[in-house]
């Protein structure tokens, strides 16, 4: 469904940050994407949405050429493609269904979107979303009011308000403890199951990638160097990807059943109360 | 032991002797004003006649032109942010080097720039020039400089945005127009309304300037009062602008609280 040939991006400094990167992703797969800091993760996802312009090669989403759409066309492609941010990027001062809903602006007209005014098939999706992720109660709060694990929620939440083929998370876990980011990873994946959709995960956790996705891609400068089960993440592996180091502690070493976990919120640090009023 | 700070220029030569060129500079330049002692103290009556005339302010005599004073600068003055408020914020958006493309970018700075270099009473003597005396010329004067000043600003402040927040709205295929109002609008707001009312502020107190120079308002209404010698109604006049400096002072104080 998502096929990326060759593609390539030099930044204007010089720094090649993907070279000639291929692969290809069916739809409803969940691919982790681990690498060094630095490796291109970010870059892969970005140019994949057009938001960094990749140098050479071509992006691929169903029969759509993304790499040669036009601004408008692009425009229009982008709804079906959802991001997820490292550090949420919700918009701080506007609340959480405004934020949500913002998932729905390539579809409404600009005077819709100005008066706050979506349709109700809109309406009703949003609140069908808030309450799959658990935020029925924070709808008009503001986001910088939210902990960190609630926020991502609606990071979540607003993905998937643009009703999207495809989801690009860009280390969804990274500003997350340990217990939050189990949570956040086990949404994305449920839900990415429940609506067959395919997703990129950058994640720098390989143990919690391994727990989760389907398939792992590991990049080095620029390059895939794996591209295969998450089992077969070998001490040569790592190594390959990441350098010399003892993996022992890393590697997994039987299929690990995840215990089931109660679903309760992390409690609001006092910072984010005081915030909140 | 012993621990000193060291010093801002390290070379103690050049220290030194910027040291003592500064003080002989300053030596030489109080030096160079010329004070004309007779002048002074012929003065100093006249002086006594203006602070006699503010501990006994006379707000009635004058009554009907100060209240017509005040009514045409708060008008001016409301006038002329509300609708500088409006030309700002286009191009304040054209002015940030993160949103517009660079040929926008270079005539909305160029706006700016010119709104700038010029003090106000200057503007105002040009305006009254081109459409004569009266609050017209005083309320053109305020709108122009209040484009240079809060488009400035604005274009600033949404350079210093979080770019992340700006980048999630563009990824779902929003508009440019709904970039603006969801990802940026949210950010810069609290502070385009604290700058506005602080800039209303400023708009009030440069009426009573400009008003000297022949713009209109509670400006010219002091200087009538001044060139007749009538130091109690002009203590008057000042008396009311202060109160309304104050006021204003005070309620943008409670507004930009709210707004945060
Ligand atoms: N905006 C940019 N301009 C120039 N170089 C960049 C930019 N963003 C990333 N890079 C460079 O591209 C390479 C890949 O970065 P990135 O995609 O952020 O890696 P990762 O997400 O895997 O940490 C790095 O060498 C980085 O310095
Ligand atoms: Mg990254």
């Amino acid at each position: 469904m998502l096929t990326l040939k060759r593609l390539t991006k030099r930044y204007k400094t010089g720094d090649l940050a993907l070279q000639e990167v291929t692969l290809d992703i069916p739809q409803g797969q969940v691919v982790g994407l681990i690498g060094p800091s630095g490796a291109g993760k970010s870059t892969l996802i970005r140019c994949i949405n057009r938001l960094v312009e990749p140098t050479a090669g071509t992006v691929q989403l169903k029969e759509l050429n993304l790499t040669s759409l036009s601004q408008t066309a692009l425009r229009r492609a982008r709804r079906h493609m959802g991001m997820i941010f490292q550090e949420y990027a919700l918009v701080e001062r506007l609340t959480v269904m405004e934020n949500v809903l913002s998932g729905q602006l390539g579809y409404v007209s600009f005077w819709r979107s100005l008066l706050r005014r979506f349709p109700t098939p809109a309406v009703q999706q949003a609140f069908a979303v808030l309450d799959r992720v658990g935020l029925l109660d924070h709808v008009d709060k503001r986001a910088d009011a939210l902990s960190g694990g609630q926020r991502q929620r609606v990071g979540i939440a607003r993905a998937l308000l643009q009703n999207p083929d495809l989801l690009l998370v860009d280390e969804p876990t990274a500003s997350l403890d340990p217990k939050t980011s189990r949570q956040i990873m086990r949404l994305i994946t449920e839900i990415c199951a429940e609506r067959q959709l395919a997703a990129i995960i950058n994640i720098h956790d390989v143990a919690l990638a391994q727990l989760f996705v389907q398939r792992i891609i590991g990049l080095r400068q620029g390059q895939v160097v794996y591209d295969g089960a998450p089992d077969g993440l070998t001490a040569e592996v790592l190594t390959d990807i990441y350098g010399a180091e003892d993996w022992s502690a890393t590697i997994r070493k039987e299929p690990v059943e995840e215990p089931p976990v109660a679903e309760e919120e992390e409690p609001l640090p006092e910072k984010k109360l005081a915030v909140a009023r | 032991m012993q621990w000193k700070k060291p010093p801002f220029i390290a070379n103690q030569w050049l220290r030194y002797g910027l040291l003592v060129g500064v003080v002989g500079y300053l030596v030489l330049g109080l030096n160079s004003i010329e004070v004309n002692w007779i002048r002074l103290w012929d003065g100093l009556p006249r002086g006594w006649a203006f602070v006699s005339g503010f501990l006994t302010p006379d707000f009635l005599s004058r009554g009907g032109d100060i209240w017509e004073g005040i009514v045409e600068s708060l008008t001016m003055t409301l006038t002329s942010t509300v609708i500088g408020v409006l030309i700002s914020v286009p191009i304040g958006v054209g002015a940030a080097r993160n949103l517009a493309p660079t040929p926008v970018y270079l005539v909305c700075r160029s706006v700016i720039a010119l709104s700038r270099s010029f003090q106000e009473v200057i503007i105002a003597i040009l305006f009254v020039a081109m459409v004569g005396f009266g609050p017209l010329a005083g309320f053109l004067t305020l709108a122009f400089a209040t484009i240079g000043f809060l488009a400035k600003l604005l274009a600033e402040d949404i350079e210093d945005i979080d770019e992340s927040q700006a980048e999630a709205i563009r990824a779902t295929g929003a508009g440019w127009l709904q970039l603006i109002n969801y990802g940026i609008q949210p950010q810069v707001m609290p502070r385009l309304i604290g700058l506005s009312l602080y800039r209303l502020d400023i708009n009030f107190r440069e009426s009573a300037v400009i008003g000297i120079v022949g713009a209109g308002g509670i400006g010219a209404t002091l200087n009538t009062a001044i060139d007749r010698y009538e130091y109690s109604s002009a203590a008057a006049i000042l008396i009311i602008i202060i109160g309304f400096v104050l006021l204003a002072e005070y309620l943008s104080g409670f507004i930009r609280k709210k707004v945060q």
